[in-house]
């Protein structure tokens, strides 16, 4: 328990390391473009640029402008105003985005697993079977296909030729399937080929021999004794998954019309908006960082040997 | 080991010395017969050995090879747009003229008298440029021939910026095939442009991003690796812990957010100014973000070389560090460099099209796979089945993809020396 204490407080330290890192080298970006927001469209007078200027705060010299951003995101949690999207708050796009893309995301990751382990699982125990060769060309098409690529074909298959699912959107259940889908499917095939190959060795050890021997049902030597095992390799994928998942959601997101984070983001980047992008920045850092920190602990507890580093 | 050769034996010696020396003679010229069987030739054989990984190479060869000739092939133009007749065509066969668009104005509706016409007209001017006499007149005239070149000459109007080889090739070709184009098998886009030529053009730019940028990782990742591992202590702690905050960094994000700025009007301006393209960059930063499992396999490599036996003994014989790094290190370290070298190229290539996807990558006129993938999803969600618009340059990139991921996976298998005699 202490262990994993300080491991937490070790982590939270590396982490706002790493912010304070991507927040140094967004906000240098931000502010060597040339201009501010209120230069762009129809000219303001002065006067009143000045004070919407000393508004801001973009009148202070730049070391202040980052100490006082800096300190907006510490104690309020406030990203500022968006550049582009009117009268919103960075703050407020991310609370309606964040609950969207993390139920995308969770329902892929799912998928991913209720697909991936199963399949490497029947490839294993029937090794050279149809059945395993077939899952396993699968899996290289799967990781091969860009899962751009793999929406497009799926909304020509399902939504035009056969027409059972919408387009896009975002609510209902029917409409989550597909993005879903091919937001899974790359990380299902990772996920199979992973448990595959872990099967296969500890397959071969003598402890599966030994519980063979002594007349356990197949059935049990394999979700007893073998799978736990098998998975080291995939839990500790999770973390790379992770962030899998997060990168394709951002097209999914776009391609499936779903008014998640990931289609903010790349409108902010398309616009130009420089704080929206740099608090989703911040956000995604975070995400990942929780995530691989969750993985971390949760091997630790799989397998004893295993020391939080 | 030369003072005992038979050739140092001396000559007084009688004849059971002589055929002692005869024998030696023998071994020495018998095991200068022997081969030993180096790393790379016993993995080219493993590599041989799977059909797959074989398959995938030479598909991939091919590939090369007709992406570097594109310009010599008899493909329509891909950058001329016609929107009246024929956009959104579906895969035909109905062979087409170069140059036939009416709004092109070419001569005879053909690329080759057009060409001769507008060579005529240039050769006449260059005739003026000489006859005169005024160097004022003369630098005028210059200036009209480079000016008219850009903006008229039929090759600026089918093709985008070509290069100078690219240049020489297409004037081949207009030698070779004349008017000769292949029919629009792939359809048209949304602009009426040849789906074929745009897939062909396309993978010449996927293919360069995707070796460039992968070669820019390999010189970080190599650098990197091998200063950390070679150094060793604080050095080598505070190195890998800067890649480890590095790791924890959503690239993707930062990299989007990289080229925006990059995008930027003035930045662009600035850039252009001193002669950078911004594909330059995006190579660069693709291939900045790629090198850190590199950097870490290198450092992790060479770290347990440096006191592996083998390096021992080699001092011991009294090799030299420059013998020891190059002869013993380097090569065991270049095995795991090539296996992720070929594993970072589908990578790097699927980032590439991702990006471009987005709209955040090569811009047009250039065109690339992601791009050509992106106006096909954009026509997907129209009232009409336009499937040749996703299919083709998505069958495109999945198949490289494909084929780069076995290759991969072969030479893997054939650089692990654990894998030696399983097959």
């Amino acid at each position: 328990m202490r262990n994993l204490i300080g491991y937490l407080i070790r982590r939270v330290g590396w982490l706002l390391l790493t912010l304070w890192i991507v927040y140094t080298v967004s906000f240098v970006l931000m502010r060597s473009v040339p201009g501010n927001p209120f230069s762009s469209e129809r000219a303001v007078p002065p006067a009143i640029e000045r004070q919407l200027r000393a508004r801001y705060n973009l009148d202070a010299p730049p070391v202040r402008q980052y100490l006082d951003y800096a300190w907006g995101i510490v104690s309020r949690g406030d990203l500022g105003w968006c550049l582009r999207l009117e009268d919103y708050s960075v703050n407020q796009v991310l609370a309606e985005g964040f609950p969207v893309s993390a139920s995308l995301a969770i329902f892929g990751l799912v998928f991913a697993i209720a697909l991936g382990i199963p399949a490497g699982v029947i490839s294993a125990v029937r090794r050279g079977s149809f059945a395993d060769l077939s899952m396993m060309t699968a899996a290289v098409l799967g990781i091969a296909v860009p899962n751009f690529v793999l929406a497009s074909i799926v909304i020509l298959l399902f939504v035009f030729i056969i027409p059972l699912f919408p387009a896009g959107g975002w609510g209902t259940l029917r409409q989550l399937a597909l993005p879903a889908f091919c937001l899974g499917a790359p990380v299902a095939a990772y996920i199979a080929r992973l448990t595959r190959a872990g099967m296969l060795e500890v397959l071969s050890r003598e402890h599966v021999r030994t519980a063979m021997a002594k007349g356990l049902s197949s059935r049990a030597v394999i979700l007893k004794h073998v799978l736990p095992g098998a998975l080291l390799p995939v839990v500790s994928y999770l973390g790379p998954a992770t962030a899998g998942v997060l990168t394709g959601s951002l097209v999914l997101e776009k391609i499936f019309a779903i008014p998640g984070m990931g289609s903010h983001f790349i409108n902010a980047a398309l616009q130009r908006d420089y704080t929206l992008a740099m608090g989703m920045v911040l956000t995604y850092t975070v995400l990942l960082f929780v995530m691989n920190s969750i993985v971390d602990i949760s091997y630790a507890v799989i397998d004893p040997r295993v020391k939080l580093p | 080991m030369s003072d005992r050769s038979p050739l140092t034996v001396a000559p007084v010696a009688g004849a059971r010395e002589t055929r002692q020396a005869e024998q030696l003679a023998k071994l020495l010229e018998e095991s200068r017969e022997i081969r030993g069987v180096s790393l790379w030739s016993d993995a080219w054989r493993r590599l041989r050995r799977r059909r797959t990984a074989m398959a995938s190479m030479i598909a991939l060869g091919v590939l090369v090879v007709l992406a570097m000739l594109t310009p010599l092939l008899p493909l329509q133009s891909p950058i001329d747009k016609d929107l009246k007749f024929r956009r959104l065509l579906p895969p035909e066969l109905t062979s087409v003229t170069m140059g036939s668009r009416e709004g092109l104005g070419f001569k005879d509706a053909s690329l080759v008298a057009e060409l001769a016409r507008f060579e005529g007209e240039l050769d006449e001017l260059r005739r003026q440029r000489d006859a005169a006499s005024d160097p004022e007149q003369r630098v005028q005239l210059e200036d009209r021939i480079r000016e008219r070149t850009e903006v008229e000459h039929p090759f600026n109007q089918l093709w985008n910026r070509l290069g100078s080889v690219a240049w020489g090739m297409c004037r081949l070709r207009v030698a070779i095939f004349g008017d000769y184009a292949i029919p629009s098998i792939f359809g048209t886009d949304k602009l009426g442009r040849d789906l074929l030529s745009r897939v062909f053009w396309g993978a010449r730019v996927s293919l360069v991003v995707g070796v460039v940028a992968t070669l820019v990782s390999l010189v970080i990742g190599v650098s990197y690796g091998a200063t950390a591992g070679y150094l060793g202590g604080i050095v080598d702690s505070v190195m890998m812990r800067i890649v480890d905050i590095l790791y924890s960094i959503p690239f993707i994000f930062v990299v989007i957010f990289l080229i925006t700025f990059l995008g930027e009007d003035s930045v662009k301006a600035w850039l252009r100014q001193r002669g950078i393209e911004q594909i330059t960059i995006f190579y660069f930063v693709i291939g900045a973000i790629y090198w850190l499992t590199m950097s870490r396999v290198v450092r992790g490599q060479v770290l347990s070389l440096r006191h592996e036996q083998f390096i021992e003994a080699a001092r011991t014989v009294g090799a030299s560090t420059w013998r020891i790094v190059f002869r013993h290190l380097v090569p065991n370290v270049l095995g795991i460099v090539i296996v992720y070298l070929t594993l970072t190229i589908p990578a790097v290539m699927l980032f590439e099209a991702f990006l471009s996807f987005l709209g955040l990558g090569v811009a047009p006129p250039d065109v690339s796979w992601g791009q050509l993938l992106n106006d096909g999803v954009e026509a997907l969600s129209s009232v009409k089945l336009f499937w040749w618009v996703v299919v083709f340059p998505g069958a495109a990139l999945a198949a490289t993809l494909f084929a780069l991921n076995f290759l991969g996976d072969g030479v893997r298998d054939a650089l692990d020396p654990k894998m030696k005699n399983r097959d």
